[in-house]
């Protein structure tokens, strides 16, 4: 591309095709919209951060004495829950990255219901605006799982505004969902068959199926629980004819494939940034595939491994039991075919393969353990322990963060147009590693020697480990603070990336970096299929840059 | 063919056509978008009603005899008559359909605005019966009194029947609460008042599109006498009318031989 060229692509790229305020707030286009919602899902990152914060430095101590009351205590965690839950990890990878870069993957100018897409930011900000408002005027000491009797009659806390910011925000997730798949399924360049499209957009397919089927229960359920309270009925209170047991089997049908929503876009991510690296094609692409609309289909079948305590029948248990065993299978395939992906690879250990690496060994610790929770007798003993809460974080935050971080490295010369400061990103993911690693790892011994999760007080005796925790998590905040500050920074100092600085296949790769609003000048025609990478060929360029 | 080319022509057809969104090469994916659309939501529509069902076949199961017995205050003429008025209009959004397909604007129209007046004249009906529930002191949360309302106007030889036998747990044990039945018909009210509430709201949504589309198509201003549009808002209206084909036998032929 010549000079002049280049600089007539810089002048209309999507950034800078328009720059006021009202271009932004009424925009249709995608890959503004995705941005929008990556400022978004980082302040509500730092606000969720900032209440782990205050718990892991009351948690150094046995005693309460940061916080003063249990109470505050209930209402960090819960906060803490919900707004990572729902307003940071359900929208991160598929709101930010999947709405940046699906319709560019498959070769479409736009996503198939672009004002739909602006409707849901802007349903994901009302939802977001009302969380906090419950966050600053009271908040909520339920737990994010908002379990009923204790939010429908005891909990004197703003549950119904806290059901309802969430019950608001589920609609900007099935939006989102609705228009992935109808993307995915009607908006493929000429030539791209199911078969050749990116593994990022099979990772998202599944995931949207889940926000579409499952959203709307927990909705349901949440409105349910909102109309018992205000009108003093009893559908899950036992002593009017209601079942408590019912609220928890409507919220885990949707909060247990909610798990997978934030998780198969992180596997969904890394499955374009292992091969890129690896520079070999992805080992097993239809399993890889078939394998995310396994884990999203099996999604729905195994929420009783959430209720062994809670009273269901014992066969029923054993039943889902068995099922969340089979979830195993297709995670397995994963990791083995990314692992496999490797092998005899021209590997560079660059900043989103550093994430990517992170990701497949904290998941599988994650994914394992999970198992262990899928074994009744096991899931007993640790119920509601700190086992628990080590191996969700596994899944959440070392599996679907360092996705994210991953993704959002890997894709921000094409986002941005310029490159991020190589260095300092190694020695993020380095730290977000190793202070991962020291936050959760105690937490799972100290889970299985029996501390509870959600105490305020703890017995001494647990003290070491949870000052490790502590201490880790220090170290895992800087190392989510540091990217914040270079990757700013890198807006109006970092070099200009170029279209194609990984030197990547994909079809978002081969239009300009920012890409322009219609996003191809000319619409492409795809002949082959995703990952067509070669060590052999990459040796020789080395070789050859070499000479 | 080229990339060159590919991109060439649809330059051509972008600019062709006014009603084309320019991320779409033809009108015909235009439309195909839009009905999977659709369909995509009445997934996400059904599993929401879903979990309704769920809680419903719940306490029905628990609850039989109160079930029953609430079902026994409802009005089954009037619904079976708003059954008739609801099939009734998809019928005539079913003419619409074809109608649009046939590029006859004026039927187009017609039909459209019988749809909403048999879409109106069920949430009137609708309406009627829930003033009527309230009178009887059947609206839990508003004005909720089962002692009231068992002796209510022509009902008041009516007995109720004898409470069941607190349920034996396992061991023998006796569950603690036994609530009666008046308890249990709440419940059932409740779930009348969500589930068909739930449903008025999605007909008065139907037909604030209806009448939209009605509107741009007797001002021509969509083309093809919006078919596409049509089509859509039928699919959406059809599926109102599926759930409350679900929704009459649940709620109001519980037990039909005892009223």
């Amino acid at each position: 591309m010549s000079l002049l060229q280049e600089e007539r692509v810089r002048e209309r790229d999507y950034l800078t095709s328009e720059y006021t305020l009202k271009s932004w707030l009424l925009t249709t286009d995608h890959k503004r919209i995705g941005l929008m919602y990556m400022v978004s899902i980082t302040f509500f990152f730092f606000i969720g951060g900032a209440a782990a914060t205050l718990m892991r430095l009351e948690l150094m101590t046995p005693k309460g004495d940061i916080l003063h009351s249990p109470d505050a205590y209930n209402r960090l965690f819960t906060m803490h829950g919900i707004v990572m839950v729902f307003f940071f990890l359900i929208p991160s990878i598929p709101a930010v990255l999947g709405n940046f870069l699906l319709p560019l993957m498959i070769g479409a100018r736009d996503l198939a219901f672009p004002r739909l897409n602006l409707l849901s930011w802007y349903i994901y900000m009302i939802g977001g605006l009302v969380a906090l408002f419950v966050l600053i005027f009271g908040g909520i000491d339920t737990g994010w799982t908002f379990y009923t009797p204790f939010s429908s009659m005891f909990s004197n806390t703003m549950v119904v505004p806290a059901a309802a910011s969430v019950f608001i925000t589920g609609f900007s997730s099935i939006l989102t969902g609705m228009n992935i798949i109808v993307t995915t399924h009607t908006m493929r360049a000429p030539g791209m068959t199911w078969f050749r499209l990116p593994l990022f957009v099979w990772g998202h397919y599944a995931t949207s199926l889940i926000f579409v089927l499952g959203t709307p229960v927990l909705a349901i359920s949440l409105a349910l629980l909102a109309a018992e309270r205000l009108l003093h009925l009893g559908i899950f209170d036992p002593a009017l004819g209601g079942d408590p047991i019912l609220f928890q089997h409507l919220f885990w049908f949707y909060s247990h494939p909610a798990v997978y929503i934030m998780v198969l876009p992180g596997m969904a991510v890394v499955s374009e940034i292992v091969p890129c690296f690896a520079r070999r094609p992805i080992f097993g692409y239809k399993f890889i595939a078939i394998s995310s609309l396994a884990i999203a289909v099996l999604s729905f079948f195994v929420w009783g491994h959430h209720m062994f305590v809670s009273g269901q029948s014992m066969y029923g248990g054993m039943i889902f039991s068995i099922l969340s065993f089979l979830v195993a299978i297709p995670s397995g395939i994963k990791v083995f075919n990314w692992t496999a992906t490797l092998y005899k690879g021209s590997i560079r250990l660059d900043t989103p393969m550093l994430y990517a690496l992170g990701f497949i060994g904290l998941f599988t610790i994650g994914g394992l353990t999970g198992l262990m929770l899928a074994t009744m007798a096991i899931d007993v003993h640790v119920h509601d322990t700190y086992f628990i809460v080590a191996h969700f974080h596994y899944i959440m935050v070392g599996g679907a963060v360092m996705a994210y971080m991953g993704g959002i490295h890997f894709w921000w010369p094409k986002m941005t147009g310029r490159m991020y400061p190589e260095m300092m990103g190694k020695l993020s993911a380095l730290l977000v590693f190793i202070g991962f690693h020291l936050t959760f790892f105690p937490q799972f011994i100290l889970g299985y020697l029996g501390m509870p999760r959600r105490y305020f007080e703890y017995d001494p005796e647990f003290q070491v480990l949870n000052v490790m925790s502590t201490a880790g998590a220090s170290i895992l905040a800087v190392g989510y603070v540091l990217p914040l500050v270079y990757l700013l920074l890198s807006l109006k100092i970092g070099p200009i990336a170029g279209p194609n600085p990984w030197n990547a296949t994909g079809l978002e790769w081969q239009t300009s970096s920012p890409p322009p609003p219609h996003n191809f000048d000319e619409t492409p025609v795809v002949t082959v299929g995703p990952y067509a990478y070669s060590p052999e060929a990459t040796e020789e360029a080395i070789n050859h840059e070499r000479d | 063919m080229s990339a060159t080319e590919t991109g060439a022509a649809q330059e051509t057809t972008t600019t062709a056509d006014p009603l084309l969104y320019h991320h779409f090469d033809d009108l015909e994916q235009q439309n195909d978008t839009s009905i999977l659309g659709m369909w995509a939501f009445l997934a996400t529509e059904v599993m929401f009603f879903g979990g309704l069902f769920v809680a419903y076949a719940l306490f029905r199961h628990q609850h039989w005899t109160a079930f029953v017995e609430a079902s026994r205050f409802q009005n089954v003429m009037l619904g079976a008559v708003n059954t008739s008025v609801l099939l009734t209009s998809s019928l005539t959004m079913a003419m619409a359909v074809r109608s649009s397909h046939l590029n006859q604007r004026k039927p187009v129209v017609w039909y459209l605005i019988a749809t909403m007046v048999l879409g109106s004249a069920f949430l009137g009906i609708k309406g009627y019966e829930y003033h009527a529930h309230y009178e009887e002191h059947l609206a839990p949360g508003v004005n909720w009194d089962w002692e009231k309302a068992k002796t209510h106007g022509e009902r008041s030889d009516y007995t109720e029947p004898p409470k069941a036998s607190p349920l034996a747990g396992a061991n023998g044990t006796r569950y603690v609460s036994d609530p009666s039945i008046g308890e249990k018909a709440k419940l059932y009210y409740f779930l009348y008042f969500f589930m068909t509430g739930l449903h008025a709201f999605h007909m008065v949504i139907g037909l604030i599109a209806v009448g939209l589309i009605a509107y741009l198509a007797q001002k021509n201003w969509v083309s093809g006498c919006g078919a596409t549009h049509i089509e859509v808002t039928g699919l959406y209206w059809h599926f109102i009318d599926v759930i409350w084909v679900f929704l009459y036998p649940l709620l109001y032929l519980i037990e039909p031989g005892r009223s």
